[in-house]
């Protein structure tokens, strides 16, 4: 059957932090708004019950909360000229499955990116010149600049109920703060987390070294907040189910418990559930996007007409949705030229991994982002004259995990695997171990992007997204420079084993142990329609009512989690929308 | 029809019957605002397993699976072994459930070996992997010393897991790695995960950590027991303490 729905002022394609998020701001300009979600409706008490959610073997393990690669998977290959294959099996990149998207089972890490990572070209060309760039690096503004978001940084934190210390505030440093981080007109909403014995030896180790730890800003609510939508946040009892589990104390925030309360009272708003959008359509001349076509559940073919186009799904499948409905120019890696699936970023993670002798740890007392952290290699935050490459990490001593299976496998190297010997490496080593986790900047490259895969198909008969990536030199050097660091507060940690590893010295796999889950790029914003897809509004170039909101806007990925930039962004645009774009539908950026 | 058929002139129109299959037992829903359509429902209940029969494995598998646990997990001072603290239970009932046919999976070809980085590219399913490599297992072993698995003495047994572990032992229809792999996850999961799942029996795979279970509140604690020993009964969800 294929039916159509009655037109909408705006169809929003997914449910999660961004699509609610902008939801949000245009039911409340009166706009009448109409999601649809392939996933199903997620609410609190009903589905993540205290007496129910702490459950490693469905959490965790099974990660039955994530969107499975049955559903739709990626192919991958580390060249052009290899053959890209499927991820079969869960892989790092967790994707939500569920009105809140990734936003209801994330960890929780909530940065405001740094002023260098929103003009990351024009910082490296003043700083350091052209030289300082490897072979093929992208390297791109994005049109909008740390000062351009600052309100709208401010306001999603608000809205989040983002707990941490300040470290600049009108321009002022802050004690116990990150001293490099972009001004801020206000404090964090709540207090920062309490610190584990973890994160005080590292944060005592890090002062030793001269460097400045701070508590990294995190989801977790730091004390009972009523947020910008009047409603009332718990604060967080670290209880450590945290990442891949949805909250049931109302203490993560999510769009779950900071948004959809709120949205879901609002008669101008509906919600189209387990129904998965399978392309935009556009009028015959390709300057008007009309409205999405979308399967629901039941096998049915449904149309939601609608004047304005919001997608917001997670950042590929954005990318995805553009090339199966054949909007703005592909990007052609032989000649370079196109634009979507271009700039495509992942992340560069090192680490150190330790283990104490006599130590109390209590892992089981964590959060997804109980972390300090030190900004001093991070971003363009140190002098990167003579090390042949730009960027950086975030430094930190993250204590996110302490249930039983997961922690199985960490004994210190050569200890048995199984047997009697395994019991007692275990015992010991549970209460023993410790991580540093350098979490590294990641920037575009000519070789690094996303196009349809010839071969695999999705259950509708759709072609995969293929990512073809792999790290290139800029992230190897940044890498080997971030692992050392990590292995040098560890040792001054007092650790008696210690391992460091930089991931970017092995090709790119989707299932190595320790990575990171922050893929970006793809529908970039920008200044150049050819060197993206859409404007600093993320409206696309050449179809004014269509904007593609996420990290598939931003050109390069920082040393930093990216939701709260999401976030950011997404106001910005709901803002331009609201204030500009209904006043004089087309273009808000004229060349 | 072919699924390849399926996308025409842009559109993808779908056969019915087929989608239903896929699926089952999800359905759309309009949720308006304000309606009350989204409001909290009662959780369901807790689904326990029930010990009294094996739902998946023969018996004589359940056995020689209950031997292999026991040389991965043994009794010993520090806590019971993996089948007294009903590990094969555990197994038995994830086998029969969408782990043990890899529910979750992307299975449609062409199924091609790939370069290690690319992921494990076997569409065969954990239930596949233990009913052929549990028979392969006797096999090999009466091959190699005329005895069933369960008759070897414990170092035969040790040695013949180191074996599998390092993939020095060929098995016809599974690589013995593979296969290792598996069993030393699911006897881990079964040791440690919820005594709801039928394995962790009287929670003694927390016990052997220090490991509090099914606790939602640390507020107390964070910082009053910070870098201190915590002497805890553990809870599981069954609250059975």
């Amino acid at each position: 059957m294929h039916y159509k729905r009655p037109k909408a002022d705006v169809v929003i394609v997914g449910l999660g932090w961004s699509g609610s998020t902008m939801a949000e701001e245009l039911t409340r300009a009166g706009l009448n708004v109409v999601a649809i979600e392939r996933g199903a409706w997620r609410e609190t008490s009903t589905s993540f019950p205290t007496t129910r959610n702490p459950d490693e073997l469905s959490g965790s393990i099974r990660k039955e909360i994530l969107q499975a690669p049955v559903t739709e998977t990626y192919t991958v290959r580390n060249k052009p000229e290899e053959t890209a294959l499927p991820l079969r099996k869960y892989h790092n990149l967790t994707l939500g499955n569920n009105v809140g998207g990734a936003g209801t089972h994330w960890a929780g890490a909530s940065w405001r990116w740094q002023p260098f990572d929103h003009q990351p070209y024009s910082h490296v060309m003043k700083r350091y010149g052209p030289k300082q760039l490897v072979d093929g690096l992208i390297l791109q503004d994005w049109g909008v600049t740390y000062d351009d978001l600052e309100p709208f940084y401010d306001r999603f934190e608000k809205i989040a109920g983002t707990s941490g210390t300040a470290g600049v505030i009108n321009g002022v440093k802050q004690p116990g703060g990150n001293p490099f981080e972009g001004s801020r007109q206000s404090p964090y909403p709540t207090p920062a987390l309490a610190r584990t014995r973890a994160n005080i030896l590292f944060a005592d180790a890090a002062t030793r070294l001269g460097y400045t730890p701070f508590p990294v800003p995190s989801a977790m609510i730091g004390a009972p907040y009523t947020n910008a939508l009047g409603i009332n946040l718990a604060p967080c009892t670290y209880c450590g189910y945290c990442q891949l589990y949805g909250c049931g104390n109302w203490s993560k925030s999510s769009p779950n418990i900071c948004i959809l309360p709120v949205l879901m009272q609002r008669s101008n708003f509906t919600v189209v559930t387990e129904s998965e959008v399978v392309r935009i359509n556009t009028s015959s001349d390709k300057k008007t996007a009309t409205g999405v076509t979308f399967v629901d559940s039941d096998g049915n073919t449904g149309e939601q007409p609608a004047d304005i186009v919001i997608v917001a799904t997670f950042t590929l499948d954005n990318t995805r949705l553009l090339l199966l409905s054949g909007i703005s120019t592909p990007y052609d890696v032989s000649s370079g030229q196109g634009v979507v699936g271009r700039a495509f970023t992942f992340q560069t993670l090192s680490w150190a991994f330790m283990f104490f002798e006599n130590e109390y740890l209590n892992p089981f007392m964590n959060t997804g982002a109980l972390a300090t952290q030190i900004d001093d290699f991070n971003g363009d935050n140190f002098d990167h004259t003579g090390l042949g490459f730009i960027g950086g990490a975030g430094i930190q001593s993250l204590c996110n995990q302490g249930l039983p299976i997961g922690m199985s496998g960490l004994v210190p190297e050569g200890s048995p695997k199984w047997g009697k010997g395994w019991k007692q490496a275990f015992q010991k080593s549970y209460q023993n171990y410790a991580q540093i986790q350098g979490q590294g900047t990641s920037f575009a490259h000519r070789e690094q992007f996303m196009d349809l895969d010839p071969t695999y198909k999705d259950r509708f008969g759709q072609p995969l997204l293929r990512i073809t990536y792999n790290y290139n030199e800029n992230d190897r050097r940044s890498g080997q420079f971030i692992r050392d660091k990590c292995v040098e507060i560890a040792k001054e940690m007092g650790a008696r084993d210690v391992t460091g590893v930089s991931l970017a010295d092995q090709p790119y796999s989707g299932y190595t142990p320790w990575d990171s889950s922050h893929v970006q790029g793809g529908v970039v914003m920008g200044e150049d329609p050819k060197t993206s897809v859409q404007n600093r509004y993320q409206q696309n170039w050449d179809i004014p009512n269509l904007f593609v909101i996420g990290a598939s806007s931003f050109p390069n990925n920082a040393g930093y989690n990216p939701t709260v930039a999401v976030g950011a962004t997404t106001l910005w645009t709901a803002k331009a929308i609201k204030e500009l774009y209904l006043k004089n539908p087309g273009p808000l950026v004229r060349l | 029809m072919k699924r390849r058929d399926a996308l025409k002139g842009g559109l993808v129109l779908l056969a019915t019957s087929t989608l239903a299959s896929i699926y089952k037992p999800a359905y759309s829903k309009t949720l308006v605002g304000g309606s009350g359509l989204w409001k909290a429902q009662p959780p369901p209940p807790l689904a326990v397993v029930d010990s009294s029969r094996l739902v998946f494995l023969t018996p004589d598998e359940a056995k020689l699976v209950g031997a292999i646990f026991d040389v991965l997990i043994p009794a010993d001072e520090l806590g019971m072994g993996a089948t007294e603290a009903g590990c094969v239970t555990f197994l038995d009932h994830q086998l029969a459930g969408p782990f043990g046919s890899a529910a979750k999976d992307y299975k449609l070809g062409p199924v091609v070996e790939g370069l290690p980085q690319q992921g494990p590219q076997s569409i065969a399913t954990p239930a596949e992997i233990y009913r052929k490599g549990l028979a392969e297992l006797n096999r090999f072993s009466k091959k190699k010393f005329d005895k069933t698995f369960l008759d070897l003495d414990e170092a035969q047994k040790i040695e013949f897991l180191k074996n599998m572990e390092n993939g020095t032992i060929d098995f016809e229809t599974v690589k013995s790695r593979d296969f290792f792999t598996l069993l030393l996850q699911n006897v881990r999961e079964g040791y440690l995960a919820d005594p709801m799942y039928g394995g962790n029996r009287d929670m003694v795979g927390w016990k052997l950590i220090g490991f509090p279970g099914a606790v939602y509140d640390y507020r107390d604690w964070i910082v009053s027991k910070r870098g201190q020993k915590i002497d805890v009964q553990p809870v599981s969800l069954l609250r059975t303490a």
